[in-house]
């Protein structure tokens, strides 16, 4: 399957291929920027439950999954929108009124997290958190770690620095690594085979890629097979590790895509408010989610002059003096 | 000249910011403090994000660390892992001085962003530490912002989500951690420090107008103000750049 020649495939059938209820899943992205939003309203309108998801500072992406009933549990480092959202919405209520059960780690930690599970290794040292109850308090009760196959015994583990003292550290903290059955990507560019080639930063995407089982990556542009071989030290992930691709044009709106369109701020602000309010938010995912077919059903709803408003301008790469406010 | 506390905050702050200085920068206030130093006082100092921008060039003011702004002529777009790594490594990590905010801090400089209330049934659930926590265990100095009020500068905080002095003099070495820790605290009426010896927060300063007392009444925990004096307002040059090159559409003032 990795090696096919071709993996261009619906984002339909991806989900319906890669997500089951209950899997254990991870989407890349950061807060309001890249997040696979297309694959996540998929996800939603496939009405997938009991999802394990795995994220570092995410923001629009988690909210709707969590807001739409696809999550039973998270691991995470930052649940936030920027200024819109400084906190995520539905996550935050979920939290507090017990839907979901939450697991406590930094940025840094998740990233490793992601990064030992891509190389192979049970866990990595760090000396973040230290003397914190990040490492005292466990979300995931220690009889529900070991009962589960899919989790490691323990949250993390304070240890002496085994090489006595070496680099100035007396002690590490150990984070265990993260394999998700899949993790949903969006790129700038991609080909049939799935080389993909992200512009901007890269956040941890590149990590949580090669941490999973499965990789379904959708793209801006869906590129011909040469042409990512050139200039190849710009790609991050070579086609080996990648399942399936699907060609989404948009398919982070409404987050940001470095060099194609900026955040829409006008969306981003209707959302805070829908979340806030139980039968606004049910009202917004059958409007914006359950009743479409598809992304472009999403942006069609929105209108052509809005995503116009957003588009990123050749020098910067964002959308140059939108309005914000 | 009239101002805003937050204005005064977020300059106070700046003020603190040098050519020589790495600024890692969170969401909002703090991205606009580093930004305004670099317009007023200290053009060389570097905005770095821990979404892996490094030296941005920001025409706009962020909304978020991930904003596509923060990738516009950097010196290098990496990842997470680039940007955390770089303040772990003591070879640049003492380089960087980082800006945080919370919800709760106690006399030591702890800092609470994830829960108010028990951790496992809180009333109120935050972001969580995002890289706050990594920033607070790596970098050897950092601003943090807060609103003063009782609530937050609290005796015990709800959830230890970023380290600051820990329990005292010696709580980073004990624990593990690289020395140094939070430097300043400022808030809406004033600038804390840390004592050399004891760790604990003293009054540094006050704003114009706000007498030690009246801080004191907004917080659960007493600190000295025995070292107070008055911070100088906003100069009307200060404020000019502030409002007209960092922040013209007030996203964040």
């Amino acid at each position: 399957m990795k090696l096919a020649n071709d993996k261009v495939t619906s984002l339909k059938k991806a989900v319906t291929s890669f997500v089951r209820n209950g899997c254990h899943l991870s989407i890349g992205g950061f807060t309001i920027n890249r997040n696979p939003m297309a694959a996540v309203y998929e996800i939603i309108r496939q009405n997938i439950t009991g999802l394990h998801l795995y994220v570092h500072s995410n923001g629009q992406g988690v909210d709707e999954l969590i807001g739409a009933g696809c999550v039973a549990k998270i691991e995470i480092a930052y649940g936030g929108s920027g200024k819109f959202a400084a906190t995520c919405i539905r996550f935050k209520k979920a939290v507090q009124e017990g839907t979901i059960q939450v697991e406590d780690y930094s940025n840094y930690q998740m990233t490793l997290r992601f990064l030992a599970g891509a190389m192979g290794v049970p866990f990595l040292p760090t000396r973040s958190s230290l003397g914190t109850d990040i490492i005292a308090k466990w979300g995931f009760p220690a009889a529900m770690r070991c009962a589960e196959e899919k989790l490691p015994d323990q949250k993390l583990i304070v240890m002496d620095n085994p090489f006595n003292g070496w680099s100035g550290a007396d002690k590490v903290v150990l984070v265990p690594a993260i394999t998700p059955d899949v993790t949903f990507i969006h790129v700038q560019k991609a080909d049939r085979r799935g080389n993909c080639r992200m512009q901007g930063l890269t956040f941890a995407d590149v990590e949580q890629a090669k941490a999973a089982r499965h990789l379904v990556v959708t793209c801006e542009e869906l590129v011909d097979d040469d042409a990512l071989r050139k200039n190849s030290e710009q790609n991050q992930i070579p086609f080996i590790h990648v399942d399936a691709v699907v060609h989404i044009p948009y398919g982070a709106y409404p987050t940001a895509c470095y060099n194609h369109y900026d955040y829409d701020p006008v969306y981003l602000k209707a959302y805070a408010i829908a979340a806030k309010n139980d039968r606004l938010f049910k009202a917004y995912l059958d409007s914006h989610i359950l009743t479409l077919a598809d992304q472009q059903g999403l942006l069609d709803l929105v209108g052509s002059e809005r995503i116009e408003r957003i588009k990123a301008d050749p020098r910067t790469g964002y959308a140059a003096d939108l309005d914000r406010r | 000249m009239d101002y805003t506390l937050r204005e005064m905050m977020t300059l106070v702050a700046a003020r603190e910011i040098r050519n020589e200085d790495i600024v890692f920068c969170g969401t909002g206030i703090s991205m606009l403090a580093a930004m305004a130093a670099k317009n007023i006082h200290a053009p060389k100092c570097v905005m770095f994000f821990e979404t892996g921008a490094i030296d941005a060039k920001l025409e706009e003011i962020p909304l978020a660390v991930a904003d596509s702004r923060v990738m516009y002529h950097t010196s290098a777009n990496g990842g997470l892992l680039d940007a955390f790594a770089t303040m772990q490594n003591r070879i640049t990590g003492d380089l960087v001085i980082g800006i945080l905010g919370a919800a709760q801090i106690d006399k030591f400089g702890n800092l609470n962003s994830t829960v108010i209330g028990d951790y496992f049934s809180p009333t109120t659930r935050f972001s969580g530490s995002g890289g706050g926590c990594d920033v607070a265990s790596f970098v050897s100095r950092s601003i943090i912002f807060m609103q003063h009020e009782k609530r937050k500068f609290v005796q015990k905080l709800d959830y230890m989500t970023s380290p600051g002095h820990l329990d005292g003099p010696d709580g980073r070495a004990k624990a593990g951690l690289s020395a140094g820790g939070p430097q300043l605290v400022i808030t809406n009426m004033a600038m804390m420090r840390f004592d050399e010896d004891t760790k604990e927060m003293y009054l540094d300063g006050c704003y114009p107008g706000i007498s030690p007392a009246t801080v004191l009444e907004h917080m659960q925990f007493t600190v000295d103000i025995s070292r107070a004096r008055e911070i100088p307002p906003p100069a009307a040059h200060e404020l000019k750049i502030l409002r007209e090159k960092c922040d013209p559409q007030r996203l964040i003032l």
